[in-house]
């Protein structure tokens, strides 16, 4: 009923369907992949949250998994890890991605090589980078320290010492997924109509102001991409963070990602569903509302 | 009128949604069954699934080898599974399936009895099979009054490694009690020595201190592995159960651990032990394989010691039992004979041959009748001396099926001075609870 009541101009979209030269089925490929890949997992995962299953059975047990899982003493821990990781990494993406993006889109030497040379890591397996990592960072065998030894400078554990290990692995998720923000940055400055920077320098703009009132705000969608994207990708990051720490020394690194995966490896799988329940509510809960806020700020330019 | 294209569509799909993951099901499980085609030639052919690494596919090849001359008319197939949780996975599966190959391998204890032994194996007991078999054993492969399985292997030790070189330079005993363990390290340090070794990077190294120290527990409260299972014993506030911990922080707030202890593995460990740059190293005797990968010179110079306690009357070993050989219930006839037999030949002195002959024993055999060859490395003897002596019993894990998930990082926590002993003995218990629940045990 509301359908049809709503449908009140019905012209454009009986236009459409009257239209389509597509039979329905030709969705059919795409919705089974897409069912039986994602949907039907997503609402398993549901009511799996709400039992402890094996691989032989399930009993359904209410809402003791979120219990369990909100006195898991990890997970505390992970939740502000997770929180910390997400913040940290976007914000130096967002900072550190503006600055390349106007760096290699200026007219300096080189720039095509430079391009390729900060969005090379992008490209590496995480895994691997990780591992390599874990190499160069070991405290006494690994190249970095060896070369802050080689200038005077006693380099830290990284990986090892609790109070900067999260950090250590923000550092190099900054550093591979920098050149991903710097090509969005790029293409924000670059799409900026000239007619902006010539209305500004006549009207005696220096580049600091030209900075602050053309650039910074036109590449606006730019920044609301990156936020979004490296926001979601901190949230959710665990495969850095395995390879490189798995959530150690102790429960120091460990973000919400790694103690699901830990509940999952100890064959917890009702508790580690739970989790990821909690997980995908986070995500939203966080990522919905800022999504809306960039929008509107764009709209409001 | 407008919806009706649309609602037949989302019919279909659903339709086509609710059958797909059928369909694939379908497929798979008939491919999967266990060979059918096996009495070709007279003979019958049976099919061993075992690890994939190399390490468990080269011992299998010796067993079957030898297995095979004896019984011309068995031939042994071998299939490979992987180690770890991805293995536990694919035997419950396929035991679940009933698509378990003929013979397997598998861990014994509360491992074993989570794969619901009496609904998916065949009981072997009186079978002539088991006949060799030593009591120590039997429990860990018995649900009720039924055998299901020969051990396969050998038993091992959780206890110190140590360098006994160091030792006599410096003019030490073994030590019999923590006391005397603490002021052996003191002496040790004094020389420049790390007197302990610690490898965080292989995070369940850290865990020696606590499960290495159980046979001190079962010795002061016998009834303390039953109490705990029941959910009426505890480690944190016990005075016995939480010793191991206490030990564990005591030797870092010493100072005796060596100092790269957190970004070390186990083969540096086993580098350090072996140099004489550390003195003792908390690892399970199986590990001697590794030292003699890497420093095969100096295997006369590392010995072993049971983590000691409080008395030095009950001083003994905390041992691990060998895995054990099963055969399924889906396996019968002629099949099931074939592999009596060939569970038979593992559990006998010819069977221990053979595996001898594939990779140097760790421990004693568990099986009547089986010597362990002169050319032994000293830490094997010294296990072995405590087997001798019956100065040994069971690791927790083989008394119950509680074993949190999180040991090992609350071990390497208190380690590392992140977190107090007391605090990390609460912190397992609660982490405990979890895996009774969901083993679904009484009083939990």
């Amino acid at each position: 009923m509301a359908t049809t009541l709503r449908a009140a101009p019905p012209a454009p979209a009986r236009r459409r369907r009257g239209r389509s030269p597509y039979p329905g089925w030709f969705y059919l490929p795409a919705a089974v992949i897409y069912g039986v890949l994602f949907l039907v997992p997503t609402v398993a995962s549901f009511y799996f949250a709400l039992t402890r299953w094996t691989i032989f059975s399930s009993e359904f047990i209410g809402f003791d998994n979120f219990v369990q899982f909100f006195r898991e003493p990890a997970l505390t821990k992970g939740f502000v890890n997770t929180f910390i990781y997400a913040a940290l990494t976007s914000g130096a993406k967002v900072v550190l991605g503006l600055a390349l993006g106007m760096l290699l889109t200026s007219q300096i030497l080189g720039r095509g090589y430079l391009r390729a040379v900060v969005f090379f890591p992008v490209l590496v397996s995480t895994v691997g980078v990780g591992i390599t990592f874990q190499v160069l960072m070991n405290p006494s065998k690994g190249a970095i320290n060896a070369a802050l030894g080689f200038i005077g400078i006693d380099g830290p554990g990284w990986l090892v010492d609790p109070s900067i290990a999260l950090l250590s692995v923000a550092l190099v998720d900054v550093w591979k997924g920098v050149g991903l923000a710097t090509l969005i940055y790029m293409a924000g400055i670059v799409s900026i109509p000239k007619e902006y920077y010539e209305a500004a320098r006549v009207d005696g703009a220096g580049s600091w102001t030209l900075f602050r009132n053309v650039i910074f705000p036109l590449s606006w969608p730019a920044t609301s991409t990156v936020v979004t994207l490296s926001l979601i990708g901190g949230l959710r990051s665990f495969d850095l963070i395995w390879s490189m720490t798995r959530g150690g020394p102790g429960f120091t690194s460990d973000v919400i990602a790694s103690v699901i995966y830990k509940q999952y490896q100890a064959g917890f799988y009702g508790l580690s569903t739970a989790g990821n329940v909690i997980l995908f509510i986070a995500v939203i809960a966080i990522v919905l509302p800022l999504t809306r806020l960039l929008a509107r700020k764009e709209v409001e330019l | 009128m407008a919806l009706r294209p649309t609602r037949s569509w989302t019919l279909k799909g659903l339709a086509v949604l609710a059958l797909a993951p059928l369909a694939l099901t379908a497929c798979s499980a008939g491919s999967l069954g266990s060979s059918d085609a096996g009495n070709s030639a007279g003979g019958t052919t049976i099919t061993w699934l075992t690890g994939t690494d190399e390490a468990a596919q080269a011992t299998a090849k010796a067993v079957v080898a030898a297995f095979e001359d004896a019984n011309p008319d068995i031939t042994v197939k071998l299939d490979a599974r992987p180690a770890g949780a991805d293995g536990d996975n694919l035997v419950k599966t396929r035991l679940q399936t009933g698509t378990m190959p003929d013979v397997f391998d598998y861990n014994s204890g509360s491992l074993f009895q989570q794969i619901a032994p009496a609904n998916n194996l065949a009981p072997l007991t009186g079978d002539a099979s088991v006949g060799a078999v030593q009591e120590a054993f039997t429990p860990q492969v018995s649900v009720g009054k039924d055998v299901y399985g020969v051990p396969y292997g050998t038993a091992f030790g959780g206890g110190v490694m140590y360098n006994r070189a160091v030792f006599d330079k410096l003019g030490l005993q073994v030590p019999k009690t923590w006391a005397d363990f603490m002021a052996a390290s003191a002496t040790i340090k004094a020389a420049g020595i790390a007197p302990v070794i610690q490898t965080y990077q292989d995070t369940w190294t850290s865990q020696l201190f606590v499960l290495g120290d159980f046979h001190n527990v079962a010795a002061a409260d016998p009834q303390w592995a039953e109490n705990y299972t029941a959910n009426k014993a505890k480690y944190a506030g016990d005075p016995n159960a939480v010793k191991g911990f206490q030990h564990l922080q005591d030797v870092h707030d010493a100072g005796y651990e060596n100092a790269d202890f957190a970004s070390i593995k186990l083969e540096d460990g086993m580098r350090q032990l072996a140099d004489g740059t550390g003195a003792m190293y908390p690892i399970l005797s199986a590990n001697v394989s590794t030292l003699q990968s890497i420093a095969p010179d100096k295997l006369g110079d590392i010995g072993f010691f049971a983590l000691p306690g409080d008395d030095a009357a009950t001083n003994g070993l905390t041992a691990w039992y060998p895995n054990a050989v099963y055969v399924p219930k889906t396996t019968t006839g002629a099949k099931l004979d074939a592999a009596k037999k060939l569970l038979g030949f593992i559990a006998s002195p010819a069977g221990c041959d053979a595996l001898t002959s594939a990779s140097a024993p760790t421990g004693p055999y568990l099986v009547d009748g089986c010597e362990l060859p002169a050319d032994v490395p000293q830490v094997t003897k010294d296990v072995q001396a405590y087997f001798d002596a019956d100065a040994q019993s069971p690791a927790l894990e083989f008394l119950s099926p509680v074993k949190g998930p999180n040991l090992e990082q609350i071990t390497v926590e208190i380690g590392s001075g992140i977190r107090p002993a007391a605090d990390g003995a609460a912190l397992y218990d609660q982490d405990v609870e979890k895996q009774a629940q969901q083993l679904g045990l009484e009083g939990w």
